[in-house]
């Protein structure tokens, strides 16, 4: 044990990759999934020891092959990343059971594996995008990530699922390259690749240089905003989410776009904002800007879809915007907010999908029509939906309260009455779309298409009861939500020029 | 306006880079032929790659081999860093063209606008 200890940051990225690889040779399904699940449930232990070891002892640096940085590739984990990769492992374990029976139910026989071994893959990106402290690196990892989302998209059942990844993976490369082209213009400018290296150099060429790091801050920024949704760069995410196999949704939702939303702030705080005087430009009021009105346009939207899981995809460009919101406020409540809903959204959202994935299941249909007095059929399920939901609009007693309250405290340090009023009247179209829903779960005597449905079995329910408890749990006990969430935040204004 | 030309000549290489890029981005959005479109990509990603390379060449400079008649070395960086960025863009360029092929077998077609009137009619 003490031998794998210094080696826990390489781990995060080793063992999902080799559980990839050992999936796809494995060519069936039972032990593609048994692979699949130990790799899940060893990765939350790994992730959860760099986080105990950073609170005790402060961030870790670990030198790939024992080259130095800023020549070689460092892994630095501090109070954000480990916050971010428990987050990303947990959810990744908690669903795993759930994977089993829907990917049986949705995939055919032949690709099941592949779907495991992608998701692996997939996990492999995201923890390597947050682990990783080289910007070309974080690239890389991106792109593992991406390309394999898009092949775990195309394995939709319904044909528009392959459309969707074909756009998906359109605005992803461009996206992605953006992000390249930024990298390479802060390497031409410092000559490092190191995160905090570039950190440190950009400050001193930033008068001689002005122009060009403004270029790379911007081309950074709107590439991340493009895998993050950023409104009005979400236009790939509904169709995504909609065809997708229901478990991949459940996933992606999760982890995909709040690991894009980490790199988002790394960039932002770690990098240009150490370098340069970041309030000095407009970026913050033009992500409150994108931010609110995501929050509208996106809620509107989830209004009038009569597909539950488009609803819920579009629920997640609004979700996404009260993240940015809280990013955009720069300062402490409003930075701790943005990141404590991303845990929250991450366990409501996955928790919302998977009982989507649980209706599925039972009546292959999510229309909402079709689902008129589900609540009475597959009580459970819908049990743990509603209090999803509930998270959702920010009730309190549920986490996503306190993410709101956050929010609203950082928008009233800034001065900002009105932004607190709209908060709330977002949160009140939640309620609109969310209501819609839940009426007609509850209130409706059960239509003909799901007379036959119950609740699905052990293993699908465990995960969604997990999820929906740890959404009321978290909004009672903020000690490891609100609580990390405020140290990173510290630690990142600390280090804002 | 005639300084402005000569530093123009003199980064010739950027203008180039930006050119692609802008003629890469503009296929990508304008055409609704699959393939033409993940070209467009290919295009777009080839200007990134020069980007890191061109800045990475120093005029008159070696490869970077330690020798007491050298003094003067080309940074290799940039081109193993491209080197990865030109694997990943194959990789996209060939997923991107899988999912081509499935969507013809699908559809029957890779145009954008009657794929999306064939799922209109459905």
């Amino acid at each position: 044990m003490s031998a794998v200890w210094p080696h826990l940051p390489i781990l995060q990225v080793i063992i999902p990759l080799f559980g990839a690889l050992l999936a796809g040779f494995a060519r069936r399904a039972g032990p593609a999934f048994a692979i699949a699940l130990v790799v899940s449930w060893l990765m939350p232990l790994c992730a959860g020891a760099m986080l105990w070891q950073v609170l005790a002892s402060g961030p870790i640096s670990y030198h790939l092959g024992s080259w130095a940085p800023p020549w070689g590739i460092e892994y630095r984990v501090d109070v954000l990343n480990a916050f971010v990769l428990v987050l990303v492992s947990i959810i990744g374990a908690v669903i795993m059971p759930f994977a089993r029976r829907s990917v049986a139910f949705e995939i055919e026989e032949g690709q099941r594996a592949w779907f495991y071994c992608m998701y692996l893959l997939c996990l492999t990106g995201l923890l390597g995008i947050t682990i990783t402290g080289d910007a070309f690196n974080a690239f890389v990892f991106l792109e593992i990530s991406s390309l394999s989302t898009y092949v775990l998209i195309a394995l939709g059942r319904d044909r528009r699922a392959l459309l969707a990844a074909f756009q998906y993976l359109i605005m992803g490369t461009i996206g992605a390259t953006f992000y390249v082209v930024g990298v390479g213009l802060l390497y031409l400018v410092t000559g490092s690749l190191n995160m905090v290296d570039i950190a440190a150099r950009l400050g001193p060429t930033w008068a001689d240089n002005s122009r060009a790091i403004i270029a790379a801050l911007a081309f950074v920024t709107v590439g991340v905003s493009l895998k993050l949704a950023l409104f009005p760069l979400h236009v790939w995410l509904p169709n995504a989410y909609a065809y997708a196999p229901s478990w991949a949704t459940a996933f992606l939702s999760a982890t995909a776009t709040k690991v894009a939303i980490y790199l988002l702030v790394r960039f932002l705080f770690s990098i240009f904002g150490v370098a340069i005087d970041l309030r000095g430009l407009p970026v913050a009021a033009i992500i409150v800007a994108l931010s609110l009105a995501a929050m509208f346009v996106a809620s509107l939207i989830a209004v009038f879809q009569s597909n539950v899981s488009r609803m819920l995809a579009y629920s997640s460009v609004a979700q996404i915007g009260y993240i940015t919101l809280g990013i955009g406020f720069v300062n402490l409540a409003g930075l701790t907010g943005g990141l404590v809903h991303i845990v929250n959204h991450a366990l409501m959202k996955a928790a919302l999908f998977l009982a989507v994935g649980a209706i599925f299941f039972r009546v292959r249909t999510v229309r909402l029509s079709e689902l008129a007095g589900i609540g009475r059929k597959m009580p459970i399920t819908m049990a743990a939906f509603t209090v999803a939901c509930f998270g959702l609009v920010g009730t309190p007693g549920t986490s996503g309260f306190i993410s709101k309250w956050y929010l609203a405290l950082g928008a009233l340090e800034k001065g900002w009455w009105i932004v607190v009023f709209l908060i709330v009247g977002s949160s009140l179209i939640a309620l609109v779309y969310v209501g819609r829903v839940l009426e007609l779960a509850w209130l409706r005597e059960p239509s003909k298409a799901i007379a036959d449905a119950s609740d699905p079995p052990l293993s699908m329910l465990l995960p969604l009861m997990l999820l929906a408890a740890a959404t009321i749990y978290f909004g009672f006990d903020t000690e490891w939500t609100a609580g990390i969430a405020s140290m990173a935040a510290k630690d990142l204004l600390g280090g804002l020029r | 306006m005639m300084e402005t030309l000569a530093a123009a000549l003199s980064h010739y290489n950027y203008v180039i880079t930006i050119f692609l890029m802008m003629i890469g981005l503009y296929i990508v959005v304008v055409r609704g032929n699959m393939v033409k479109k993940l070209i467009g990509l290919s295009i777009f990603q080839t200007s990134v790659y020069l980007l890191y390379i061109a800045p990475g060449k120093i005029i008159g400079g070696t490869a970077p081999i330690i020798d007491p008649a050298f003094k003067l070395y080309s940074n290799p960086l940039p081109h193993v860093l491209i080197l990865t960025a030109i694997v990943v863009g194959m990789a996209t360029l060939a997923l991107g063209l899988a999912l081509v092929v499935r969507i013809n077998e699908a559809y029957g077609t890779i145009e954008e606008d009657e794929i999306f009137e064939r799922d209109r009619e459905t």
